[in-house]
Protein backbone atom coordinates (compact mmCIF):
# COMPACT_ATOMS: atom_id res chain seq x y z
CA UNK A 1 0.00 0.00 0.00
CA UNK A 2 1.32 3.61 -0.74
CA UNK A 3 0.03 7.24 0.15
CA UNK A 4 -0.64 9.29 -2.97
CA UNK A 5 -0.18 13.09 -2.48
CA UNK A 6 -1.80 15.57 -5.40
CA UNK A 7 0.67 17.95 -6.10
CA UNK A 8 -0.68 21.77 -6.25
CA UNK A 9 1.11 23.41 -9.27
CA UNK A 10 -0.18 26.08 -12.06
CA UNK A 11 1.83 23.86 -14.09
CA UNK A 12 5.06 26.09 -14.37
CA UNK A 13 6.02 25.18 -10.36
CA UNK A 14 5.09 23.24 -7.30
CA UNK A 15 3.14 25.37 -4.87
CA UNK A 16 4.38 24.99 -0.94
CA UNK A 17 1.00 23.53 0.24
CA UNK A 18 2.17 20.28 -1.13
CA UNK A 19 5.48 20.21 0.92
CA UNK A 20 2.54 20.39 4.30
CA UNK A 21 0.72 17.64 2.86
CA UNK A 22 3.70 15.74 2.35
CA UNK A 23 4.23 16.18 6.09
CA UNK A 24 1.14 14.99 6.94
CA UNK A 25 1.56 11.77 4.16
CA UNK A 26 4.44 11.27 6.29
CA UNK A 27 3.10 10.84 9.62
CA UNK A 28 0.58 8.17 7.82
CA UNK A 29 3.50 6.72 6.62
CA UNK A 30 5.35 6.75 9.92
CA UNK A 31 2.51 4.22 11.03
CA UNK A 32 1.94 1.49 8.20
CA UNK A 33 5.39 1.85 6.76
CA UNK A 34 3.69 2.98 3.33
CA UNK A 35 5.56 4.77 0.08
CA UNK A 36 4.48 7.99 -0.31
CA UNK A 37 3.92 8.78 -3.94
CA UNK A 38 2.90 12.69 -5.46
CA UNK A 39 0.86 12.39 -8.77
CA UNK A 40 1.62 15.64 -10.71
CA UNK A 41 -1.42 16.54 -13.25
CA UNK A 42 -0.90 19.35 -15.70
CA UNK A 43 0.10 20.55 -19.16
CA UNK A 44 3.77 20.90 -20.12
CA UNK A 45 4.40 20.27 -16.20
CA UNK A 46 7.30 18.20 -16.12
CA UNK A 47 9.34 20.95 -13.83
CA UNK A 48 6.78 20.32 -11.71
CA UNK A 49 7.28 16.65 -11.42
CA UNK A 50 11.27 17.02 -11.11
CA UNK A 51 10.47 19.47 -8.25
CA UNK A 52 8.12 16.92 -5.95
CA UNK A 53 11.18 14.21 -7.22
CA UNK A 54 13.47 16.55 -4.63
CA UNK A 55 11.15 16.80 -1.70
CA UNK A 56 12.14 14.73 1.07
CA UNK A 57 10.45 11.41 1.55
CA UNK A 58 8.42 10.85 -1.68
CA UNK A 59 9.28 7.41 -3.09
CA UNK A 60 7.09 8.30 -6.41
CA UNK A 61 6.11 10.81 -8.67
CA UNK A 62 3.37 10.02 -10.96
CA UNK A 63 3.54 12.28 -14.10
CA UNK A 64 0.09 12.59 -16.41
CA UNK A 65 1.05 15.44 -18.48
CA UNK A 66 -1.69 15.87 -21.02
CA UNK A 67 -3.44 19.07 -22.54
CA UNK A 68 -6.75 18.50 -21.10
CA UNK A 69 -5.39 18.62 -17.42
CA UNK A 70 -3.77 22.03 -17.78
CA UNK A 71 -6.76 24.56 -16.72
CA UNK A 72 -7.19 22.01 -13.63
CA UNK A 73 -10.44 21.50 -13.81
CA UNK A 74 -12.41 19.18 -11.05
CA UNK A 75 -13.65 16.63 -13.82
CA UNK A 76 -10.54 16.29 -15.45
CA UNK A 77 -8.49 16.04 -12.71
CA UNK A 78 -10.94 13.71 -10.66
CA UNK A 79 -11.23 11.56 -13.69
CA UNK A 80 -7.42 11.15 -13.45
CA UNK A 81 -7.19 10.72 -9.80
CA UNK A 82 -9.71 7.77 -9.83
CA UNK A 83 -8.21 6.12 -13.17
CA UNK A 84 -4.88 6.25 -11.41
CA UNK A 85 -6.15 4.83 -8.03
CA UNK A 86 -8.82 1.98 -9.88
CA UNK A 87 -6.25 1.48 -12.69
CA UNK A 88 -3.30 1.91 -11.78
CA UNK A 89 -0.35 -0.65 -10.51
CA UNK A 90 -0.07 0.41 -7.14
CA UNK A 91 -2.99 0.40 -4.42
CA UNK A 92 -3.50 3.12 -2.81
CA UNK A 93 -4.75 3.49 1.19
CA UNK A 94 -4.95 7.29 1.47
CA UNK A 95 -5.32 9.99 -0.99
CA UNK A 96 -4.20 13.47 0.43
CA UNK A 97 -4.33 17.13 -1.07
CA UNK A 98 -3.83 20.31 0.35
CA UNK A 99 -7.03 22.42 0.89
CA UNK A 100 -6.25 24.78 -1.80
CA UNK A 101 -9.15 25.73 -3.54
CA UNK A 102 -8.43 22.80 -6.64
CA UNK A 103 -7.93 20.61 -3.56
CA UNK A 104 -11.46 21.35 -2.19
CA UNK A 105 -13.05 21.33 -5.42
CA UNK A 106 -11.51 18.45 -6.48
CA UNK A 107 -11.54 15.91 -3.88
CA UNK A 108 -15.19 15.46 -3.15
CA UNK A 109 -15.24 14.25 -6.60
CA UNK A 110 -13.02 11.71 -6.10
CA UNK A 111 -14.66 10.51 -3.32
CA UNK A 112 -17.98 10.42 -4.15
CA UNK A 113 -16.58 8.15 -7.95
CA UNK A 114 -15.04 6.01 -5.10
CA UNK A 115 -17.82 5.74 -2.72
CA UNK A 116 -15.98 6.19 0.41
CA UNK A 117 -16.48 9.60 2.37
CA UNK A 118 -13.95 12.98 2.48
CA UNK A 119 -12.60 14.49 5.48
CA UNK A 120 -11.96 18.25 4.99
CA UNK A 121 -9.13 20.21 5.91
CA UNK A 122 -7.76 17.93 8.61
CA UNK A 123 -5.34 19.72 11.00
CA UNK A 124 -3.60 16.06 13.03
CA UNK A 125 -3.19 12.52 12.36
CA UNK A 126 -4.25 10.32 15.47
CA UNK A 127 -4.11 7.03 13.49
CA UNK A 128 -3.74 5.93 10.50
CA UNK A 129 -7.89 6.16 10.19
CA UNK A 130 -8.22 8.97 12.86
CA UNK A 131 -7.87 12.51 11.85
CA UNK A 132 -8.57 15.83 13.45
CA UNK A 133 -10.62 18.07 11.78
CA UNK A 134 -12.29 21.57 12.82
CA UNK A 135 -16.28 22.33 13.04
CA UNK A 136 -17.97 25.38 13.48
CA UNK A 137 -14.97 27.85 12.11
CA UNK A 138 -12.90 26.33 14.21
CA UNK A 139 -14.63 26.39 17.47
CA UNK A 140 -14.91 22.76 17.57
CA UNK A 141 -12.18 20.20 16.72
CA UNK A 142 -13.72 16.73 16.38
CA UNK A 143 -11.98 13.54 15.77
CA UNK A 144 -12.95 11.15 12.63
CA UNK A 145 -12.38 7.80 12.21
CA UNK A 146 -12.72 6.42 8.81
CA UNK A 147 -13.82 2.99 8.20
CA UNK A 148 -13.45 3.25 4.62
CA UNK A 149 -10.63 1.08 2.24
CA UNK A 150 -9.61 4.53 0.61
CA UNK A 151 -9.34 7.45 3.17
CA UNK A 152 -9.78 10.52 0.87
CA UNK A 153 -8.51 13.40 2.92
CA UNK A 154 -7.93 16.96 2.21
CA UNK A 155 -5.01 18.94 4.57
CA UNK A 156 -5.13 22.27 6.51
CA UNK A 157 -1.65 23.39 5.72
CA UNK A 158 -1.39 25.04 8.91
CA UNK A 159 -1.75 22.10 10.79
CA UNK A 160 1.44 20.43 9.55
CA UNK A 161 5.03 21.77 9.06
CA UNK A 162 6.60 21.84 5.51
CA UNK A 163 8.16 18.97 4.20
CA UNK A 164 12.07 19.57 2.76
CA UNK A 165 11.73 20.61 -0.23
CA UNK A 166 15.41 19.66 -1.37
CA UNK A 167 17.41 16.15 -0.97
CA UNK A 168 14.85 13.77 -2.67
CA UNK A 169 15.74 11.53 -5.86
CA UNK A 170 12.31 10.08 -6.20
CA UNK A 171 11.64 8.46 -9.55
CA UNK A 172 9.66 9.77 -12.29
CA UNK A 173 6.69 7.32 -13.81
CA UNK A 174 4.72 8.69 -16.47
CA UNK A 175 1.00 7.40 -15.43
CA UNK A 176 -0.86 5.61 -18.25
CA UNK A 177 -3.16 8.29 -20.16
CA UNK A 178 -6.27 9.12 -18.89
CA UNK A 179 -9.56 9.36 -20.82
CA UNK A 180 -10.08 12.81 -21.79
CA UNK A 181 -13.50 13.37 -19.22
CA UNK A 182 -16.09 16.04 -20.24
CA UNK A 183 -15.22 19.39 -18.49
CA UNK A 184 -15.86 23.17 -18.78
CA UNK A 185 -14.29 25.46 -20.83
CA UNK A 186 -11.76 27.72 -18.47
CA UNK A 187 -13.00 31.68 -20.29
CA UNK A 188 -10.85 33.80 -18.09
CA UNK A 189 -8.81 33.41 -15.09
CA UNK A 190 -8.02 36.83 -13.15
CA UNK A 191 -5.24 36.70 -10.69
CA UNK A 192 -4.26 39.06 -8.21
CA UNK A 193 -0.90 40.42 -9.20
CA UNK A 194 1.39 41.24 -6.39
CA UNK A 195 5.08 41.77 -5.52
CA UNK A 196 4.02 41.13 -1.78
CA UNK A 197 4.28 37.31 -0.80
CA UNK A 198 1.55 35.27 -0.80
CA UNK A 199 -1.01 35.19 2.34
CA UNK A 200 -0.73 31.31 2.79
CA UNK A 201 3.38 31.39 2.59
CA UNK A 202 3.96 35.07 4.50
CA UNK A 203 5.97 35.36 7.98
CA UNK A 204 3.85 38.26 8.59
CA UNK A 205 0.48 39.35 7.46
CA UNK A 206 -0.54 42.98 7.87
CA UNK A 207 -4.85 42.72 7.81
CA UNK A 208 -7.53 45.38 7.64
CA UNK A 209 -10.93 45.54 7.96
CA UNK A 210 -13.54 47.66 7.49
CA UNK A 211 -12.15 50.56 10.05
CA UNK A 212 -9.88 51.37 7.36
CA UNK A 213 -12.97 53.26 5.53
CA UNK A 214 -12.27 52.79 1.78
CA UNK A 215 -9.48 51.03 -1.02
CA UNK A 216 -7.68 53.99 -1.13
CA UNK A 217 -7.12 54.14 2.32
CA UNK A 218 -6.35 50.46 2.30
CA UNK A 219 -3.28 50.77 0.56
CA UNK A 220 -2.48 54.23 1.96
CA UNK A 221 -2.09 53.14 5.10
CA UNK A 222 -1.33 49.71 5.22
CA UNK A 223 0.71 49.51 2.03
CA UNK A 224 3.72 51.27 3.26
CA UNK A 225 3.31 49.35 6.45
CA UNK A 226 3.31 45.79 4.88
CA UNK A 227 6.23 46.95 2.81
CA UNK A 228 8.48 47.58 5.38
CA UNK A 229 7.54 44.66 6.92
CA UNK A 230 7.89 42.50 3.60
CA UNK A 231 3.79 41.33 4.66
CA UNK A 232 1.34 39.97 2.83
CA UNK A 233 -2.07 41.89 3.01
CA UNK A 234 -5.09 40.87 4.13
CA UNK A 235 -8.38 41.45 4.91
CA UNK A 236 -12.16 41.00 6.64
CA UNK A 237 -15.04 39.97 4.60
CA UNK A 238 -16.54 43.36 5.37
CA UNK A 239 -13.35 44.85 3.71
CA UNK A 240 -13.76 42.73 0.63
CA UNK A 241 -17.53 43.08 0.21
CA UNK A 242 -16.68 46.70 0.53
CA UNK A 243 -14.70 46.59 -2.76
CA UNK A 244 -11.51 47.97 -0.81
CA UNK A 245 -9.60 44.92 -2.12
CA UNK A 246 -9.77 41.87 -4.22
CA UNK A 247 -12.00 38.78 -2.92
CA UNK A 248 -8.72 36.40 -2.52
CA UNK A 249 -7.58 39.27 0.60
CA UNK A 250 -10.17 37.45 2.66
CA UNK A 251 -9.04 35.69 6.07
CA UNK A 252 -11.38 33.59 8.02
CA UNK A 253 -13.98 30.62 7.59
CA UNK A 254 -15.03 31.29 4.13
CA UNK A 255 -11.36 32.10 2.99
CA UNK A 256 -7.58 31.99 3.88
CA UNK A 257 -6.49 30.44 6.77
CA UNK A 258 -3.35 31.62 7.69
CA UNK A 259 -0.89 31.19 10.49
CA UNK A 260 1.83 33.63 9.83
CA UNK A 261 4.59 34.74 12.96
CA UNK A 262 3.22 38.35 13.38
CA UNK A 263 -0.34 38.80 11.91
CA UNK A 264 -1.38 42.68 12.54
CA UNK A 265 -4.83 43.45 12.73
CA UNK A 266 -6.04 46.70 11.39
CA UNK A 267 -9.70 48.34 12.10
CA UNK A 268 -11.09 44.71 12.68
CA UNK A 269 -13.73 44.11 14.94
CA UNK A 270 -12.68 40.65 15.62
CA UNK A 271 -16.13 38.16 14.68
CA UNK A 272 -15.15 34.73 15.35
CA UNK A 273 -15.93 34.14 11.42
CA UNK A 274 -12.48 36.20 11.14
CA UNK A 275 -10.74 34.47 13.88
CA UNK A 276 -11.54 31.35 12.77
CA UNK A 277 -8.78 31.97 9.67
CA UNK A 278 -5.58 33.78 11.88
CA UNK A 279 -5.87 32.80 15.66
CA UNK A 280 -3.14 30.27 14.94
CA UNK A 281 -1.18 32.94 14.47
CA UNK A 282 2.25 33.13 16.80
CA UNK A 283 1.77 36.69 17.58
CA UNK A 284 -1.41 39.15 16.92
CA UNK A 285 -1.32 42.37 17.30
CA UNK A 286 -5.00 44.49 17.21
CA UNK A 287 -4.94 48.30 16.61
CA UNK A 288 -8.53 49.43 17.13
CA UNK A 289 -9.88 52.46 19.04
CA UNK A 290 -12.68 50.93 20.49
CA UNK A 291 -11.29 49.39 23.61
CA UNK A 292 -13.66 46.80 23.78
CA UNK A 293 -13.33 45.29 20.76
CA UNK A 294 -13.09 41.25 20.60
CA UNK A 295 -10.17 41.29 18.49
CA UNK A 296 -8.14 42.56 21.94
CA UNK A 297 -9.17 39.19 23.80
CA UNK A 298 -7.18 37.28 21.45
CA UNK A 299 -4.60 39.85 20.87
CA UNK A 300 -0.81 39.23 22.19
CA UNK A 301 -0.65 43.10 22.13
CA UNK A 302 -3.31 45.98 21.58
CA UNK A 303 -3.41 49.22 20.97
CA UNK A 304 -6.44 51.39 21.49
CA UNK A 305 -5.63 53.93 18.95
CA UNK A 306 -6.85 55.55 15.71
CA UNK A 307 -4.93 53.76 13.48
CA UNK A 308 -4.73 56.71 10.68
CA UNK A 309 -2.41 58.14 13.31
CA UNK A 310 -0.85 54.94 14.64
CA UNK A 311 -0.30 52.80 11.92
CA UNK A 312 2.00 55.70 9.97
CA UNK A 313 3.69 56.57 13.21
CA UNK A 314 4.54 52.59 13.32
CA UNK A 315 5.57 52.27 9.92
CA UNK A 316 7.67 55.91 10.32
CA UNK A 317 9.00 54.05 13.48
CA UNK A 318 10.31 50.98 12.15
CA UNK B 1 -36.53 24.08 -16.37
CA UNK B 2 -36.35 23.21 -12.96
CA UNK B 3 -33.63 24.35 -10.12
CA UNK B 4 -33.72 22.26 -7.43
CA UNK B 5 -31.84 24.05 -4.38
CA UNK B 6 -30.46 21.98 -1.09
CA UNK B 7 -30.59 23.70 2.13
CA UNK B 8 -29.56 22.40 5.85
CA UNK B 9 -30.84 23.02 8.98
CA UNK B 10 -27.73 24.45 11.30
CA UNK B 11 -27.09 26.47 14.47
CA UNK B 12 -27.34 29.94 13.40
CA UNK B 13 -24.33 31.98 13.25
CA UNK B 14 -24.44 34.14 15.39
CA UNK B 15 -24.19 31.59 18.72
CA UNK B 16 -20.92 30.83 19.65
CA UNK B 17 -21.28 26.62 19.81
CA UNK B 18 -19.94 24.58 22.86
CA UNK B 19 -19.10 21.50 23.21
CA UNK B 20 -21.22 19.25 25.79
CA UNK B 21 -18.93 18.31 29.36
CA UNK B 22 -18.77 14.76 28.28
CA UNK B 23 -17.53 15.22 24.35
CA UNK B 24 -20.47 13.57 23.12
CA UNK B 25 -21.28 16.47 20.65
CA UNK B 26 -22.35 20.08 20.29
CA UNK B 27 -24.81 21.14 23.20
CA UNK B 28 -27.67 22.41 20.81
CA UNK B 29 -30.67 22.57 23.91
CA UNK B 30 -32.15 26.37 23.66
CA UNK B 31 -30.03 27.26 20.91
CA UNK B 32 -31.03 29.16 17.58
CA UNK B 33 -31.41 27.37 14.70
CA UNK B 34 -31.49 28.89 11.03
CA UNK B 35 -30.87 27.70 7.31
CA UNK B 36 -27.25 27.66 6.88
CA UNK B 37 -26.25 31.29 5.18
CA UNK B 38 -24.56 29.90 2.04
CA UNK B 39 -27.86 27.91 1.55
CA UNK B 40 -30.20 30.93 2.13
CA UNK B 41 -27.51 32.71 -1.08
CA UNK B 42 -28.40 29.58 -3.47
CA UNK B 43 -32.53 29.72 -2.52
CA UNK B 44 -32.06 33.52 -3.33
CA UNK B 45 -29.66 33.12 -6.78
CA UNK B 46 -32.28 30.75 -7.56
CA UNK B 47 -35.69 33.12 -7.36
CA UNK B 48 -33.92 35.59 -8.96
CA UNK B 49 -33.58 33.23 -12.02
CA UNK B 50 -37.31 32.61 -11.72
CA UNK B 51 -38.18 36.44 -11.32
CA UNK B 52 -36.30 36.97 -14.45
CA UNK B 53 -37.88 34.28 -16.48
CA UNK B 54 -35.14 31.99 -17.05
CA UNK B 55 -36.44 28.87 -14.47
CA UNK B 56 -40.20 27.60 -14.02
CA UNK B 57 -39.90 26.17 -10.81
CA UNK B 58 -37.65 26.14 -7.14
CA UNK B 59 -37.70 23.13 -5.40
CA UNK B 60 -36.09 23.15 -2.03
CA UNK B 61 -34.89 20.20 -0.18
CA UNK B 62 -33.78 19.06 3.33
CA UNK B 63 -32.16 16.16 4.77
CA UNK B 64 -32.60 15.18 7.99
CA UNK B 65 -34.73 15.62 11.37
CA UNK B 66 -38.72 16.79 10.92
CA UNK B 67 -37.40 19.83 11.94
CA UNK B 68 -35.58 20.80 9.03
CA UNK B 69 -39.04 21.08 7.64
CA UNK B 70 -38.85 25.03 9.51
CA UNK B 71 -35.93 25.75 7.38
CA UNK B 72 -38.28 24.60 4.36
CA UNK B 73 -40.79 26.67 5.12
CA UNK B 74 -37.91 29.92 5.30
CA UNK B 75 -36.84 28.88 2.03
CA UNK B 76 -40.48 28.96 0.39
CA UNK B 77 -41.06 32.27 2.33
CA UNK B 78 -37.97 33.49 0.44
CA UNK B 79 -39.88 32.46 -2.95
CA UNK B 80 -39.29 28.65 -3.68
CA UNK B 81 -42.22 27.31 -4.50
CA UNK B 82 -42.44 23.58 -3.44
CA UNK B 83 -40.48 21.61 -0.48
CA UNK B 84 -38.86 18.15 -0.10
CA UNK B 85 -37.80 16.74 3.14
CA UNK B 86 -36.16 13.46 2.91
CA UNK B 87 -36.92 12.73 6.72
CA UNK B 88 -34.12 10.75 8.92
CA UNK B 89 -32.92 10.42 12.23
CA UNK B 90 -29.74 9.45 11.22
CA UNK B 91 -26.53 11.17 11.53
CA UNK B 92 -26.18 12.26 7.90
CA UNK B 93 -22.50 12.68 6.27
CA UNK B 94 -22.20 14.63 3.05
CA UNK B 95 -21.68 11.30 1.01
CA UNK B 96 -25.35 10.35 2.21
CA UNK B 97 -26.61 13.67 1.34
CA UNK B 98 -25.68 13.87 -1.63
CA UNK B 99 -26.58 10.28 -2.58
CA UNK B 100 -30.13 11.42 -1.49
CA UNK B 101 -30.06 14.57 -3.64
CA UNK B 102 -29.19 12.48 -6.48
CA UNK B 103 -32.31 10.41 -6.05
CA UNK B 104 -33.91 13.25 -6.04
CA UNK B 105 -32.73 14.96 -9.20
CA UNK B 106 -33.37 11.52 -11.05
CA UNK B 107 -36.97 11.74 -10.16
CA UNK B 108 -37.63 15.18 -10.91
CA UNK B 109 -34.83 15.84 -13.69
CA UNK B 110 -33.54 19.47 -12.84
CA UNK B 111 -31.51 21.11 -15.26
CA UNK B 112 -29.57 23.06 -12.36
CA UNK B 113 -28.56 22.45 -8.49
CA UNK B 114 -27.40 25.26 -6.88
CA UNK B 115 -26.25 24.90 -3.18
CA UNK B 116 -24.21 26.58 -0.67
CA UNK B 117 -20.51 26.04 -0.83
CA UNK B 118 -20.47 24.80 2.47
CA UNK B 119 -22.38 24.23 5.36
CA UNK B 120 -21.36 26.56 8.36
CA UNK B 121 -21.45 23.47 11.53
CA UNK B 122 -19.02 20.96 9.64
CA UNK B 123 -17.60 23.10 7.55
CA UNK B 124 -16.77 20.48 4.92
CA UNK B 125 -17.44 21.71 1.64
CA UNK B 126 -18.25 18.94 -0.45
CA UNK B 127 -21.72 17.72 -0.98
CA UNK B 128 -22.46 19.62 -4.26
CA UNK B 129 -19.24 18.14 -5.56
CA UNK B 130 -20.37 14.97 -4.48
CA UNK B 131 -23.83 15.23 -5.90
CA UNK B 132 -22.06 16.44 -9.59
CA UNK B 133 -20.21 13.49 -9.82
CA UNK B 134 -22.63 11.29 -9.10
CA UNK B 135 -24.59 12.58 -11.69
CA UNK B 136 -22.00 12.58 -13.86
CA UNK B 137 -22.68 16.67 -14.15
CA UNK B 138 -20.08 19.54 -14.16
CA UNK B 139 -19.70 21.55 -11.14
CA UNK B 140 -18.78 25.20 -10.42
CA UNK B 141 -18.15 26.02 -6.75
CA UNK B 142 -17.67 29.12 -4.92
CA UNK B 143 -20.25 30.91 -7.37
CA UNK B 144 -20.45 34.69 -7.43
CA UNK B 145 -22.05 34.99 -10.48
CA UNK B 146 -24.07 32.98 -12.28
CA UNK B 147 -25.27 33.69 -15.82
CA UNK B 148 -27.78 31.43 -18.10
CA UNK B 149 -28.26 31.47 -21.64
CA UNK B 150 -30.29 28.57 -22.98
CA UNK B 151 -28.68 25.64 -21.75
CA UNK B 152 -24.86 27.46 -20.99
CA UNK B 153 -23.91 28.64 -17.74
CA UNK B 154 -20.91 30.90 -17.32
CA UNK B 155 -19.79 31.36 -14.08
CA UNK B 156 -17.34 33.00 -12.03
CA UNK B 157 -15.88 31.43 -8.97
CA UNK B 158 -13.68 32.71 -6.17
CA UNK B 159 -10.39 31.10 -6.05
CA UNK B 160 -7.24 31.15 -4.55
CA UNK B 161 -5.38 33.77 -6.25
CA UNK B 162 -8.31 35.34 -8.05
CA UNK B 163 -11.10 35.04 -10.14
CA UNK B 164 -11.57 32.26 -12.59
CA UNK B 165 -14.61 31.97 -15.05
CA UNK B 166 -15.84 28.73 -16.06
CA UNK B 167 -18.58 28.10 -19.10
CA UNK B 168 -20.29 24.64 -19.80
CA UNK B 169 -23.87 23.12 -20.22
CA UNK B 170 -26.52 21.98 -18.28
CA UNK B 171 -27.26 20.17 -16.13
CA UNK B 172 -24.73 21.02 -13.66
CA UNK B 173 -24.24 21.78 -9.91
CA UNK B 174 -22.87 25.12 -8.60
CA UNK B 175 -22.02 26.33 -5.14
CA UNK B 176 -22.83 29.51 -4.28
CA UNK B 177 -20.14 31.94 -2.09
CA UNK B 178 -21.12 35.05 -0.21
CA UNK B 179 -21.04 37.41 -2.67
CA UNK B 180 -23.16 35.98 -5.14
CA UNK B 181 -26.02 38.07 -3.79
CA UNK B 182 -27.68 39.71 -0.90
CA UNK B 183 -30.77 37.46 0.02
CA UNK B 184 -33.68 39.38 0.42
CA UNK B 185 -35.68 39.63 3.76
CA UNK B 186 -38.90 37.82 3.76
CA UNK B 187 -41.86 39.72 4.05
CA UNK B 188 -45.13 38.77 6.29
CA UNK B 189 -47.34 38.14 3.48
CA UNK B 190 -44.96 35.95 1.71
CA UNK B 191 -44.36 34.04 5.34
CA UNK B 192 -47.93 33.80 5.48
CA UNK B 193 -48.15 32.16 1.67
CA UNK B 194 -45.08 29.87 2.05
CA UNK B 195 -46.96 28.05 4.83
CA UNK B 196 -49.78 26.66 2.27
CA UNK B 197 -46.86 25.64 -0.27
CA UNK B 198 -46.36 21.81 -1.24
CA UNK B 199 -44.17 20.13 0.72
CA UNK B 200 -43.20 16.50 0.91
CA UNK B 201 -42.14 13.88 2.79
CA UNK B 202 -39.28 11.09 1.57
CA UNK B 203 -37.71 8.45 3.38
CA UNK B 204 -34.45 7.30 2.56
CA UNK B 205 -35.42 3.88 2.08
CA UNK B 206 -37.92 4.74 -0.40
CA UNK B 207 -35.20 6.43 -2.23
CA UNK B 208 -32.90 3.56 -2.28
CA UNK B 209 -30.15 5.19 -0.17
CA UNK B 210 -27.80 3.64 2.00
CA UNK B 211 -26.91 6.58 4.28
CA UNK B 212 -24.98 4.85 7.16
CA UNK B 213 -22.14 6.87 8.43
CA UNK B 214 -18.86 6.39 7.04
CA UNK B 215 -17.08 8.40 9.93
CA UNK B 216 -17.30 7.56 13.04
CA UNK B 217 -16.99 10.67 15.30
CA UNK B 218 -15.02 9.74 18.59
CA UNK B 219 -14.60 12.86 20.56
CA UNK B 220 -15.51 16.56 20.36
CA UNK B 221 -13.31 19.00 22.06
CA UNK B 222 -12.39 22.63 22.10
CA UNK B 223 -9.48 23.74 20.98
CA UNK B 224 -6.46 25.53 23.14
CA UNK B 225 -8.00 28.93 24.45
CA UNK B 226 -5.58 31.59 22.96
CA UNK B 227 -5.48 34.09 25.98
CA UNK B 228 -5.65 37.54 26.04
CA UNK B 229 -2.57 39.28 26.06
CA UNK B 230 -2.10 42.88 27.19
CA UNK B 231 -2.56 46.63 26.02
CA UNK B 232 0.22 48.82 25.07
CA UNK B 233 0.29 52.31 25.54
CA UNK B 234 1.33 53.74 22.43
CA UNK B 235 3.48 52.48 19.05
CA UNK B 236 6.64 52.96 20.99
CA UNK B 237 5.95 50.53 23.40
CA UNK B 238 4.35 48.30 20.93
CA UNK B 239 7.38 47.99 18.71
CA UNK B 240 9.77 47.61 21.95
CA UNK B 241 7.55 44.57 22.97
CA UNK B 242 7.44 42.98 19.16
CA UNK B 243 11.26 43.68 19.03
CA UNK B 244 12.56 42.39 22.65
CA UNK B 245 9.47 40.31 24.24
CA UNK B 246 8.09 38.36 21.39
CA UNK B 247 11.24 38.88 18.85
CA UNK B 248 9.49 38.90 15.10
CA UNK B 249 10.68 42.39 14.47
C1 LIG C 1 -21.39 32.67 6.86
C2 LIG C 1 -20.45 33.78 7.18
C3 LIG C 1 -19.12 33.65 6.84
C4 LIG C 1 -18.22 34.67 7.11
N1 LIG C 1 -16.91 34.50 6.77
C5 LIG C 1 -16.02 35.47 7.07
C6 LIG C 1 -14.63 35.33 6.76
O1 LIG C 1 -14.20 34.34 6.17
N2 LIG C 1 -13.79 36.33 7.10
C7 LIG C 1 -14.20 37.47 7.74
O2 LIG C 1 -13.38 38.35 8.02
N3 LIG C 1 -15.51 37.65 8.02
C8 LIG C 1 -16.43 36.67 7.70
N4 LIG C 1 -17.74 36.88 7.99
C9 LIG C 1 -18.17 38.22 8.46
C10 LIG C 1 -17.94 38.48 9.95
O3 LIG C 1 -19.05 37.99 10.66
C11 LIG C 1 -17.81 39.99 10.23
O4 LIG C 1 -18.94 40.65 9.73
C12 LIG C 1 -16.56 40.64 9.61
O5 LIG C 1 -15.42 39.87 9.90
C13 LIG C 1 -16.39 42.04 10.16
O6 LIG C 1 -15.33 42.69 9.49
P1 LIG C 1 -14.59 43.96 10.13
O7 LIG C 1 -13.97 43.56 11.41
O8 LIG C 1 -13.72 44.52 9.06
O9 LIG C 1 -15.77 45.00 10.31
P2 LIG C 1 -16.48 45.57 11.60
O10 LIG C 1 -17.03 44.48 12.43
O11 LIG C 1 -17.39 46.64 11.14
O12 LIG C 1 -15.30 46.21 12.45
C14 LIG C 1 -14.63 47.37 12.10
C15 LIG C 1 -13.70 47.73 13.26
O13 LIG C 1 -12.91 48.83 12.91
C16 LIG C 1 -12.74 49.67 14.04
N5 LIG C 1 -12.44 51.02 13.56
C17 LIG C 1 -13.22 51.83 12.82
N6 LIG C 1 -12.57 52.98 12.55
C18 LIG C 1 -11.37 52.92 13.14
C19 LIG C 1 -10.26 53.81 13.25
N7 LIG C 1 -10.25 55.00 12.64
N8 LIG C 1 -9.18 53.40 13.96
C20 LIG C 1 -9.16 52.19 14.56
N9 LIG C 1 -10.18 51.30 14.49
C21 LIG C 1 -11.27 51.66 13.79
C22 LIG C 1 -14.06 49.57 14.77
O14 LIG C 1 -13.88 49.88 16.15
C23 LIG C 1 -14.45 48.10 14.54
O15 LIG C 1 -14.00 47.28 15.61
C24 LIG C 1 -18.66 35.86 7.73
C25 LIG C 1 -20.01 35.99 8.08
C26 LIG C 1 -20.89 34.97 7.82
C27 LIG C 1 -22.32 35.13 8.19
Amino acid sequence: MAILVIAEHNNVSLHASTLNTVSAASRIASLTSSEIHVLVGGAACRAVAEAAARIAGVAKVKLADLPHLGDMTAESHAALIVAEVTNGTTAYSHILSPATSHGKNTLPRVAALLDVAQISEIIAVEDVDTFVRPFYAGNVLVTVKSSDVTKVITVRTTGFDAAISEGGTAVIEDTSATPDAKQPRLISRELSKSTRPELGAAKVIVSGGRGLGNGENFQSVLGPLADKLGAALGATRAAVDAGFVPNDYQVGQTGKIVAPQLYIAVGISGAFQHLAGMKDSKVIVAINKDPDAPIFQIADYGLVADLFTAVPEFTAAL
Amino acid sequence: MKIVVPVKRVIDYNVKVRVKADHSGVDVSNVKMSMNPFDEIAVEEAVRIKEAGNADEVIVVSCGVASCQETLRSALALGADRAIIVETDVELQPLAVAKLLAAICHKEKPQLVICGKQAIDDDANQTGQMLAALMGWGQATCASKITLNENVATVTREIDGGLETLEFPLPAVISADLRLNAPRYATLPNIMKAKKKPLETINPGALGVDVAPRLRTLKFSEPPKRGAGIKVADVAQLIDKLKHEAKVL
